[in-house]
C-alpha cells in the first residue's frame, strides 16, 4: 500500500456559538492513498463539509477553531502553519470544488482569466505558457472548442460547463487531493455522470486523491473506492465501498441504505429513522446515535462506541461489534423490535381521470425594444396533455429548464396558460371566473420544494394554515377553524402544540410537514407536489413519502408529483411523464417506462441515474 | 388660547404612534412579544428611555399657547370675550417651565460654570474706579453649558433644538415611508405600466441634485412661513392653527427627495419576495393580492424599513444643519442644532475659542442619534421571530 496522500488524525473542529460549543467534527481519522477515490456520507449537520474545510484549513476564524488533531500532508501537519504556508498550500497541493457553480465562478471575469489567475497564484509562468496551460485544462476537461470558452463569461455557460470549468481551475496546478464538496447536487442528473466520469479519468490520469462529499449514496457506489459514513460529528463505519454496500453493519448505515427509494420498495413503506440529527452543541455522552437507533441497548446512551476494525478495513463504531460491551452489560434491548415494513395498500377509491391537461401551452412572450413589442416566446409548455387519475400518483420528470414545474403550476392556475384546457369536475377551469375558481381553489393545492422558503418567517404555524381555511373555508367560525388546524398537523405527524411557533423552530423535514398540512387544510382532492422532497435528506426523504402516499390511501388524493429525482418517482409514482423542452416525449406506467424506455431522451435519463 | 403648527400635528401623531405602540404592547397581541424582546434587551430599554426623553422635549416644545394681554385700560376686565387681544409670542409648555433659563440671560458670551463673563470690559468700581477685567455675571452658576452671544442659555437653547431635530428627523421619514412602501410595493409586486411608470419618477426625483430642489423647494414656499418668534394674526388660521410652517415644508422637500432610496430598496425586496413559494402559496389559496402583500410582502421588508429609518434620521438631523448654514434651514429664532453649529463657525475662528456651543449642539445630537441606532437595530431583530428568541 502507498503512503497516503493525506492522513486526518483525531481531527476536532468546534464552533462557538450562542448555545454553546458546536462540536461539529469531534475526533474524525482517515487517510486517502495517492489516487484513491475516498466518500464521506451522511445528512446534514453531520460535519462532512467541516471536516473539508478542516482539511484544507478554510475554517471560519470568526467562530470556528481546529480543537484537536493533525492533517498530515504527504506526512506533515498543516494545522500548525502560518496562514502565509497555508495559502500556498491551498489551491496548488489540496483544492476543492464547490456545489453551486453558479456562484463559485466570478461573473465580471472570462473563464480563461480565472483559470489563469489559479495557474499564476501558485507557479511562476510566463503570461504565454499561463494561457496554453489554461487551453490545455480546458481541453482536458473536454471543452471542445477551448479558444472560444476561453473568452467566455461564466453566465454565458450552463451548470454543467461551469462545473467542468471549475473542475478545470481546481486541477490546473496539479494537486495532490481534490476535494469535492457536493459537486453534482446542483446539476441535472444527464450531467451528473459525465463530471463525476471526468472527475474519475482526469484523477487517473493525474494520480490525484479525491475526496468526495455527498449525501447521494448512490453516486458514491459507483465512484468511490473507500466510504465512511458521518453521523453527528463522529465516524460511525467505514469499508471498502462494496463491502459497505454489500454488508452495511452499523444500524444508521442500514437505516441509511434501506430508506433510499427504488423500485423494489414499490408499494411498501420506505423505512425510516424516527427523530433528527441532534444538535452539535448537545451530543449525548454515549453514542449519537442513540434514542434513534432501532437496535439501541442499555448503556449505549452513556458509554461511547469507539471505531474498531470489525473484518479486514471495516470499522466500525457501535456496541453491537463490541464483544467487551456485549458481555458486560445486560444486552437487553431498550427499543422496540425490528422494524417491520407493511405493504400499503394502494387508495380504496380509484377510478376515471379528476384532471386532465389538453394542448396545455404556456408561453412567455420576449418583448424588445422601446416599444416592448413582442419579438418571440420562450415556449415553457407547449403542448402538452396529462391525464392524472383518481387516488393515483403521476410523476412529471425532467431535466431543469424542462418546464415540469411551469406546467405543474400552470393546470392549479397559479401561472395564466395560454391556451389548452385543464379539464376538472368536468369543467374546463381555465376558463372560470373569479368566484367559480374560488369553489375549485380549495380541490387543488400545491406542496413546494424549498422547506425554508415556502412558509413565511413572520406568522406562526397556526396563522400560516390559517390562511387558506380564512379564505376558503369562511364558514367555519374560529373554534372550528383551530380544530381543523390541529387535526391537519397531527395529520402530518406534528402535535397541535405546536401551532404557535414560528418556521424557523422546526427542522427542514418537519417544515415541509408544515407546508403539506397547510394545503392539506383545506380538503384538496389534487395535490401538485411540486419537487417537494427534492430539498431534503435521505431519512426525512422517506419521511415525506411514506405520510404522502399514507395520506394518499387515506384521502383518496391523487397527485401531481414533479421532480428530477428518478429513484423517487420509481418509487412513489403509478404513472410517469418524461418532459424535454416543454413537451412530453414518452408516458406511460411507471414499470413500463423504467423497464422499457423507447424515446431516446428516456434511455439517456435513465442510464444516468446511479444506482447502489 | 392655544395655538397649533403644522409640525406640532406630525409631533402629536409621533407621539400617538409611541402611546399605541405600548397599547398594543399591553393587550396580548403581536406587538406584546415585540415588547417582551425589546425589555430583555438593556441597552435597548437605554436607549428608548433616553429617545423618550427627547420625545418628551419635543411634545413640551409643542404645546404652546399665547397668552391674553389685558390692556391697562380695561382695568383686567376683559377676559375671555372676542374683543380679547393675545400676545404675538406664542410661548410653550418648555418655555414656561424652564422659564429662569429663558429670562436669565447675560450680557454675553460666558463660558461653562463661569462666574464672570468670557470678554473683558471695563468696569466702574462702587469707588469710581476703572478696570478691565472680566465682569461678573448676573446669574452665577446657572448657566451649566455657558451662554452665547447674546447673553442666553446654552442648554436651553439646545433643549429647544430637540424639537426640531425630532421633527426632522422622523416627521420627514415619517412622511417619506408611506410613500416609499406604497411606491415600491407596487411597482415590484404588480410590475408592468405601474412599475415603468414609478421607477421613471423616482429616477428622475433622483437625478435632480437634491439641494438644488431644496432650495428651489424653500424658496418658492418656504419663505412665507412661520420661523419661530412673533405670530401675526395673518398666519392664525381659525384662530389657532398656523399651517404656514417652514419647518413643515422643510420635512415635505426632504421627505420628497429622500424616498427614493428607500423606494428602489423596496421594490427590489418586492420583486424577490414575490416569487417565495409562501407568496406562491397563498396565490393557490386564492388570496388577493391586497390580501399577500399586507401579510406576506410587506411585513418581511420590516427590516429595509427600519434600517433606512436609522440611516435617514441621522443624515436628516445633519442635513438640517447643512440647510441651516446656507440659509434655507429652519429660520434664525427657531432653536435648532443647526443654528448653534452655524454660529460656532464664527465662535471657534476666535481666539480665544467659543467651544461650548458647538460641543453642546453636538452632545445632544449625539445623545439622539446614537440611542436612535441601537434602538432601531434592536426593535428590527425584535419584529424577526427568527432572532427575538436569542
Amino acid at each position: 500500500m502507498t503512503a497516503p496522500v493525506i492522513e486526518v488524525r483525531n481531527l476536532k473542529t468546534y464552533f462557538k456559538t450562542s448555545g454553546g460549543i458546536a462540536k461539529a467534527v469531534d475526533g474524525v481519522s482517515f487517510s486517502i492513498p495517492k489516487g484513491g477515490t475516498f466518500a464521506l456520507v451522511g445528512e446534514s449537520g453531520c460535519g462532512k463539509s467541516v471536516t473539508a474545510l478542516s482539511v484544507i484549513q478554510l475554517i471560519d476564524s470568526a467562530s470556528g477553531y481546529i480543537a484537536g488533531g493533525e492533517v498530515l500532508l504527504n506526512g506533515s501537519d498543516i494545522t500548525k502553519l502560518g496562514e502565509k504556508e497555508k495559502r500556498k498550500i491551498r489551491g496548488n497541493k489540496i483544492s476543492m470544488i464547490f456545489q453551486e457553480p453558479m456562484t463559485s465562478l466570478n461573473p465580471v471575469f472570462t473563464v480563461g482569466n480565472q483559470i489563469e489567475e489559479a495557474i499564476c497564484l501558485h507557479q511562476r509562468k510566463t503570461a504565454k505558457d499561463a494561457r496554453a496551460l489554461a487551453l490545455d485544462m480546458l481541453k482536458k476537461v473536454r471543452f471542445a472548442n477551448p479558444e472560444e470558452i476561453y473568452d467566455e463569461y461564466p453566465h454565458r455557460l450552463s451548470g454543467g460547463m461551469r462545473q467542468r470549468v471549475m473542475i478545470a481551475i481546481a486541477l490546473s496546478c496539479k494537486p495532490d487531493l481534490l476535494i469535492a464538496d457536493e459537486p453534482t447536487t446542483a446539476l441535472d442528473v444527464t450531467i451528473q455522470d459525465e463530471i463525476l466520469k471526468l472527475i474519475k479519468e482526469l484523477k487517473d490520469t493525474m494520480g490525484t486523491a479525491v475526496l468526495l462529499i455527498t449525501h447521494n449514496l448512490a453516486l458514491v457506489a459507483n465512484n468511490a473506492d473507500t466510504v465512511c459514513v458521518m453521523y453527528a460529528g463522529k465516524i460511525v463505519e467505514s469499508a471498502p465501498t462494496a463491502e459497505l454496500f454489500k454488508k452495511p453493519l452499523h444500524p444508521y448505515t442500514q437505516k441509511l441504505l434501506s430508506s433510499v427509494p427504488a423500485i423494489s420498495m414499490r408499494g411498501k413503506l420506505l423505512d425510516t429513522i424516527p427523530g433528527t440529527v441532534p444538535s452539535a452543541t448537545a451530543y449525548a455522552d454515549g453514542c449519537r446515535f442513540s434514542g434513534r437507533c432501532h437496535r439501541e441497548m442499555q448503556g449505549c446512551k452513556t458509554i461511547e462506541p469507539v471505531l474498531v476494525e470489525n473484518e479486514e478495513r471495516h470499522f466500525i463504531a457501535c456496541h453491537l461489534f463490541d464483544a467487551v460491551f456485549l458481555a458486560g452489560v445486560n444486552s437487553t434491548h431498550v427499543t422496540r423490535a425490528e422494524a417491520y415494513l407493511p405493504h400499503i395498500k394502494n387508495a380504496l377509491v380509484k377510478g376515471g381521470a379528476i384532471v386532465e391537461a389538453r394542448g396545455l401551452k404556456t408561453w412567455y412572450p420576449i418583448r424588445k425594444g422601446l416599444l416592448k413589442r413582442v419579438k418571440g416566446y420562450v415556449k415553457a409548455v407547449d403542448g402538452i396533455d396529462l391525464t392524472i387519475k383518481k387516488g393515483e400518483t403521476l410523476a412529471l420528470v425532467g431535466e431543469s429548464g424542462s418546464g415540469k414545474t411551469t406546467a405543474g403550476k400552470s393546470i392549479i392556475r397559479l401561472i395564466s396558460a395560454t391556451s389548452g384546457e385543464v379539464v376538472f369536475q368536468g369543467r374546463d377551469i381555465l376558463k372560470l371566473g373569479g368566484k367559480e375558481m374560488q369553489g375549485v381553489k380549495p380541490l387543488m393545492q400545491i406542496i413546494f420544494q424549498d422547506p425554508y422558503s415556502s412558509l413565511n418567517p413572520r406568522l406562526t404555524v397556526k396563522e400560516i394554515i390559517e390562511e387558506g381555511l380564512i379564505i376558503l373555508k369562511p364558514g367555519l367560525d374560529r373554534k372550528r377553524r383551530l380544530k381543523k388546524i390541529g387535526a391537519s398537523l397531527e395529520q402530518v405527524g406534528l402535535s397541535a402544540d405546536m401551532m404557535s411557533r414560528y418556521p424557523h423552530e422546526f427542522s427542514g423535514g418537519q417544515r415541509q410537514r408544515v407546508g403539506i398540512a397547510r394545503a392539506l387544510a383545506v380538503d384538496p382532492e389534487f395535490i401538485v407536489c411540486d419537487e417537494a422532497v427534492s430539498a431534503l435528506d435521505v431519512s426525512v426523504q422517506a419521511q415525506i413519502l411514506n405520510l404522502l402516499k399514507e395520506i394518499q390511501r387515506e384521502a383518496g388524493l391523487s397527485y401531481l408529483f414533479i421532480t428530477h429525482d428518478l429513484g423517487v418517482v420509481e418509487y412513489i409514482a403509478d404513472e410517469v411523464a418524461v418532459m424535454y423542452n416543454g413537451k412530453i416525449v414518452e408516458s406511460g406506467p411507471t414499470e413500463e417506462i423504467f423497464l422499457r424506455p423507447r424515446h431516446e431522451y428516456t434511455q439517456k435519463l435513465l442510464s444516468a441515474v446511479p444506482r447502489l | 388660547m392655544p395655538v397649533i403648527l403644522a409640525t406640532d400635528i406630525m409631533v402629536f401623531l409621533i407621539i400617538g404612534l409611541v402611546v399605541y405602540f405600548f397599547i398594543g404592547a399591553r393587550s396580548d397581541g403581536p406587538l406584546r412579544a415585540v415588547w417582551l424582546s425589546l425589555k430583555k434587551n438593556r441597552l435597548a430599554a437605554i436607549s428608548f428611555a433616553v429617545l423618550l426623553v427627547y420625545a418628551g422635549l419635543a411634545l413640551m416644545d409643542s404645546i404652546r399657547w399665547r397668552d391674553i394681554v389685558v390692556s391697562p385700560a380695561s382695568n383686567g376686565a376683559v377676559v375671555g370675550s372676542k374683543f380679547a387681544s393675545y400676545n404675538a409670542e406664542a410661548l410653550s409648555l418648555l418655555d414656561r417651565v424652564f422659564i429662569n433659563m429663558r429670562t436669565e440671560t447675560e450680557k454675553t458670551y460666558s463660558a461653562p460654570f463661569d462666574d464672570k463673563l468670557f470678554a473683558k470690559e471695563t468696569i466702574e468700581l462702587p469707588d469710581g474706579k476703572r478696570v478691565r477685567d472680566y465682569p461678573p455675571l448676573k446669574y452665577k452658576g446657572r448657566h451649566w453649558l455657558g451662554t452665547d452671544k447674546v447673553g442666553g442659555d446654552v442648554f436651553f437653547a439646545a433643549l429647544k433644538g430637540a424639537r426640531t431635530a425630532v421633527i426632522i428627523g422622523t416627521g420627514a421619514t415619517v412622511v417619506i415611508i408611506p410613500f416609499a412602501i406604497l411606491f415600491g410595493v407596487i411597482a415590484g409586486y404588480y410590475g408592468g405600466v405601474a412599475d415603468d411608470i414609478i421607477q421613471y419618477l423616482y429616477t428622475t426625483l433622483a437625478s435632480i441634485p437634491g439641494v438644488l430642489l431644496i432650495v428651489a423647494f424653500m424658496l418658492l414656499f418656504g419663505t412665507e412661513g412661520y420661523q419661530g418668534g412673533l405670530i401675526s394674526e395673518g398666519m392664525v388660521w381659525a384662530k389657532v392653527f398656523v399651517p404656514n410652517d417652514r419647518l413643515f415644508w422643510l420635512c415635505l422637500i426632504l421627505g420628497i427627495t429622500s424616498w427614493t432610496d428607500l423606494c428602489r430598496l423596496i421594490r427590489a425586496e418586492t420583486l424577490k419576495l414575490r416569487e417565495m413559494e409562501y407568496v406562491q402559496a397563498a396565490k393557490a389559496f386564492g388570496a388577493g393580492r391586497l390580501k399577500i402583500i399586507y401579510r406576506h410582502i410587506v411585513p418581511n421588508l420590516a427590516h429595509l424599513v427600519l434600517i433606512t429609518f436609522v440611516l435617514q434620521f441621522s443624515s436628516l438631523v445633519l442635513a438640517e444643519a447643512i440647510l441651516s448654514y446656507i440659509g434655507i434651514g429652519v429660520g434664525p429664532r427657531m432653536g435648532s442644532w443647526g443654528n448653534m453649529i452655524n454660529t460656532a463657525r464664527l465662535e471657534l475662528s476666535r481666539e480665544p475659542v467659543v467651544w461650548w456651543n458647538l460641543l453642546a449642539a453636538f452632545a445632544f445630537m449625539f445623545g439622539l442619534v446614537l440611542p436612535a441606532n441601537i434602538f432601531a437595530d434592536a426593535v428590527r431583530d425584535a419584529l424577526d421571530p427568527r432572532l427575538r428568541n436569542r
